[in-house]
């Protein structure tokens, strides 16, 4: 059986290739079926706030990627309850969200962690 | 044990050198590295171009020789390589730049070769910040 991973995505998307280059991690995961989960940590929970304008900012838009997870076999998309709402995000679209115990028992259920 | 290295930092950071040690320890404990993978701005760790002072540390330095010494299996990512200008010379002729600062004992490959090697070892260690 293959060994799982959980990504643990910590940057705000605005803040330099970090948040792609973990998703980039995921997708390549889940480009040879392995199984893979993606956590959004910190800063990190920025990446599925509503209404980006990533174009201001002279950067490219990463939510379109990530609401396309599902159609690269990643469903295991979760985002920290405590980071979001410390940053006023609403409850995410494409990830669920869980409270720190629940993030507790996430990361014991796999078999390795990269966090970035 | 079977041990997989990840690193995200450059040479010039603490990390690159904690790093370096954990490799050195675990192959002097008897381990086995299946694969050092650098990634992010752990793609300056494995950069030809650094010049250490004469005073300091040559961590790239010390990484090539290492690497080479245990013909290690040294993987550098080349999407993250390529956007921090770090080429081999065949990447360097494909995008006509002038400058090649990735040689031997290093191979520049995809994340397919992280996975690959998260798969193969008991255990991945990471190595990033300061």
């Amino acid at each position: 059986m293959s060994r799982s991973l959980l990504v643990i995505s910590r940057q705000a998307p605005w803040s330099g290739p970090s948040a792609r280059e973990a998703l980039d991690i995921v997708l390549a995961g889940g480009a040879f079926d392995l199984p893979i989960g993606l956590l959004f940590l910190d800063d990190g929970v920025f990446q599925l706030a509503p209404n980006q304008a990533a174009k201001a900012v002279q950067q490219k838009d990463l939510s379109a990627n990530l609401q396309a997870l599902g159609l690269f076999g990643i469903d295991d998309v979760f985002a920290c309850s405590h980071s979001l709402t410390a940053r006023g995000l609403p409850p995410p679209a494409h990830a669920q969200a869980l409270d720190s115990q629940a993030i507790f028992q996430l990361i014991d259920r796999y078999d390795q962690v990269i966090t970035l | 044990m079977k041990f997989a290295i990840a690193l995200y930092s450059a040479a010039h950071a603490p990390s690159s050198r904690r790093a370096l040690l954990f490799a050195q320890a675990a192959l002097a404990g008897g381990h086995e590295i299946v694969r050092l993978f650098f990634y992010q701005d752990g793609v300056y760790s494995a950069s030809n171009n650094i010049v250490a002072p004469q005073d300091e540390q040559d961590i790239a330095r010390q990484w090539r020789e290492f690497v080479s010494q245990h013909q290690l299996d040294g993987v550098v990512c080349i999407a993250a390589a390529l956007r921090r200008g770090v080429l081999n010379a065949e990447e360097a002729a494909r995008y006509q730049r002038s400058a090649v600062n990735l040689e031997a004992p290093w191979a520049l490959s995809g994340l397919g070769q992280l996975h690959d090697a998260i798969q193969d070892a008991d255990r991945l260690i990471c190595f990033g910040g300061p």
